[in-house]
């Protein structure tokens, strides 16, 4: 079988949310043990119990940079080791540039770029050693092409890819691979909560007529993470339905 | 102390896959054994596992040489 991560172990950041449940499902589908990262608790264990054994429940505050060392850990202690890293957690703070507070800024900045940086720094030591690792940031499509109302996000995703540009080159010789996905509109509680008339217009702008779904996603996390996916790191996968060819 | 020259100098051996004659306590890793930045920070850590200590950053950056790895294990491990 293709794509198959019998005795893998994975940590999703995020886990409750939309994506980062559908990539924990996916990857636990194909064998993985997962450890699910998220700031409640409640939520995680919902998507823990649709996964079943497979699945460990790690809630986690990433705006907490204690907990973000504490968690690698964690997820070792709960499986045996970490071979996957999906670096999915990620907020908005949403404002134009002139009005966004320094604090919005950096808690965006903390959360979605820093976290990801220092859970992935803290993967890498067991990754090489075991000549084996996968790291997948999840980033978006506005890291590429820049969003009015988002510089914070724009930027944290922006980050995300020259981070893993750096990190892929750092140590492909080990056998670890690093690699972006960058959603384009995929539905979620996000983007339902925009007006009708708004999503209309948004999935205009896409060739395939649709948005996404948080399972396109996971499929792209599923290939990256798998054995298959050996030769590919550093790249930015965009899984956007063609709204943007890059 | 030479018991601990010999983990050093084995760690070295099979980490960097170099014949053991070249691994004098004069050599430096990446000078003399080929290693890379990299390389260095795995025996780095390589170090910690065997010998049950923690190697600070700051120290790790001193430890060029096969000597200077056996001097600060002896200085502070066990």
């Amino acid at each position: 079988m293709m794509f198959d991560l019998t005795g893998k172990r994975a940590l999703v950041t995020g886990a409750s949310g939309a994506i980062g449940a559908a990539i924990a499902q996916t990857l636990a589908e194909r064998g993985a043990q997962v450890a699910l990262s998220g700031t409640r608790r409640e939520a995680l264990e919902a998507v823990a119990a649709r996964i079943g054994a497979a699945a460990h429940v790690c809630p986690t505050n990433l705006a907490d940079p204690q907990a973000v060392e504490a968690l690698v850990p964690a997820a070792q202690a709960a499986m045996g080791g970490l071979d996957i890293l999906v670096n999915n957690a990620g907020l908005t703070r949403d404002n134009l540039a002139l009005r966004l507070k320094d604090e919005d800024w950096q808690t965006v900045l903390d959360v979605n770029l820093t976290a990801a940086f220092r859970l992935s720094r803290a993967a890498l030591k067991g990754m090489m050693k075991a000549r084996f690792g996968r790291i997948i940031s999840i980033t978006s499509i506005v890291g590429v092409t820049g969003n009015p109302g988002q510089a914070n996000y724009a930027a944290s995703k922006a980050g995300m890819i020259g981070l893993t540009k750096s990190l892929a080159a750092e140590v492909a010789s080990r056998g670890v691979t690093v690699n972006c996905i960058a959603p384009g509109f995929i539905e979620s509680p996000m983007t339902a909560a925009l007006p009708e008339a708004q999503q209309d217009k948004l999935t205009q702008g896409i060739p395939m007529g649709r948005m996404g779904t948080p399972d396109d996603i996971a499929a792209a996390a599923l290939y990256l993470a798998s054995p298959e996916a050996a030769y590919v790191t550093g790249q930015t996968l965009h899984v956007n339905g063609g709204m943007a060819m890059i | 102390m030479s018991d601990v020259a010999e983990r050093v100098k084995k760690i070295v051996v099979e980490h960097l896959g170099v014949d053991e004659a070249k691994v004098t306590e004069q050599a430096s890793f990446i000078d003399d054994l080929g290693a890379d930045s990299l390389d260095t920070v795995e025996l780095v850590m390589a170090f910690e596992e065997e010998f049950g200590c923690e190697i600070p950053d700051d120290a790790a950056e001193k430890i060029l040489t096969v000597k200077d790895a056996i001097s600060f294990i002896n200085e502070n491990a066990g």
